[in-house]
């Protein structure tokens, strides 16, 4: 329950606290919402994992499943928003962004989140067609979730915005844990024949 | 009568000065000659610098009501000569508009020591971190588009330093 309650907390305070920034007056609405955009992703991202791990007990396995389907296809929705948002914003800055020839770093792992988030989904989309095995589907599935929390991440650490650096910080690391946690339990990259002999 | 005397004391300095005189002279031709043939290194322009730009901004007062003071120099490549008269255009994200808005830009002119200053509306941050775009664009010389990144968003002043080259 005080689990529950503590994720709850991070993943809405950062939110508000945004909602109250200074720097929102000083930006346009289709800015505005470019930016909590993406910090509704960095939300969901903290819910994936923990979906994907069952750690939701009064949640049946298949519903939780549908819901992770559902939230990945809410997280690709966010970055297109997010991305879209800022391209309207500031057409050349995007641009730079995109062909990583930004000068700043923020933006060249904003990017590599976006790709891997997009390779993630297009898994996820294309499973039954790519008729990987299961263990393997799930480990690429896996690697790319990391690049995307890693990436993510660091993109919003380095981000001078509209976000409060301590509850900022608080989701990054709640975000970090889950991912860290689920891979641990779930035994993505542990052999199961080597465990059974 | 006179006597010249050559104490040791005269005999070590005047050996010294010598052997001082003779490394400057072999000194200079490996590394003060080469510095100064190749001078002040001209200004490359940043990344991302042109972003937004509006070729052609007024030259101004102040851009807006002002607050934030943007400051620099003009030099000229090679002897590192302050050029007066140079047209530098500003231009940012600030509290009265977004980079790409008419009005968050204007222009001034350098001193006759070759700096500028223009006082414009504070910088916020935008695009991830807080920062300004200055252009050199008037075509006498080679186009340098800079883009400051500000090590505070608290800041209220801004520097930024050309060295042109002929175009």
């Amino acid at each position: 329950m005080v689990f529950w309650a503590a994720v709850v907390i991070a993943s809405t305070v950062p939110v508000a606290v945004a909602a109250f920034s200074p720097l929102l007056q000083w930006r346009q609405p289709v800015y505005i919402a470019a930016g909590f955009a993406g910090i509704i992703g960095l939300v969901v991202l903290l819910y994936q994992p923990l979906l994907a791990g069952g750690y939701m007990r009064w949640l049946p396995a298949s519903r939780a499943r549908a819901l992770h389907r559902w939230l990945g296809a809410g997280l690709v929705i966010t970055v297109l928003i997010h991305v879209g948002g800022l391209w309207v914003t500031s057409p050349p800055d995007v641009v730079d962004a995109l062909l990583f020839r930004s000068p700043t770093p923020f933006s060249v792992w904003g990017v590599t989140a976006m790709w891997a988030v997009f390779a993630a989904a297009g898994l996820a989309v294309f499973r039954k067609r790519l008729r990987l095995p299961p263990r393997v589907w799930r480990r690429i599935h896996t690697s790319l979730a990391i690049i995307t929390v890693g990436s993510t991440i660091t993109h919003a650490l380095l981000i001078e915005g509209a976000m409060g650096t301590m509850s900022k910080v608080s989701l990054c690391v709640a975000v970090a844990a889950a991912t860290l946690k689920t891979i641990v339990d779930l035994k993505i990259w542990r052999s199961p024949a080597r465990n059974r002999a | 009568m006179t006597k010249a005397i050559i104490t040791r004391r005269s005999l070590i300095a005047a050996g010294g000065a010598a052997a001082l005189a003779g490394a400057l002279a072999s000194g200079a031709g490996r590394l003060i000659v080469p510095a100064q043939a190749k001078g002040v290194a001209p200004t490359p322009s940043m990344r991302g610098g042109s972003n937004n730009y509006r070729p052609g901004a007024p030259i101004v007062e102040r851009i807006g009501s002002g607050g934030f003071l943007m400051t620099g120099t003009v030099r000229r490549a090679g002897d590192g000569a302050p050029m007066p008269g140079q047209r530098i255009q500003i231009w940012a994200h600030t509290t009265e508009g977004h980079e790409r808005d008419p009005q968050s830009h204007g222009a001034t002119l350098t001193d006759e020591n070759g700096e500028f200053s223009l006082d414009m509306p504070q910088i916020v941050p935008a695009f991830g971190q807080p920062h300004g775009h200055l252009a050199y664009d008037s075509g006498d010389f080679k186009t340098v588009f800079l883009r400051p990144v500000m090590p505070s968003a608290r800041h209220k002043t801004l520097a930024a330093h050309f060295v042109l080259e002929p175009a």
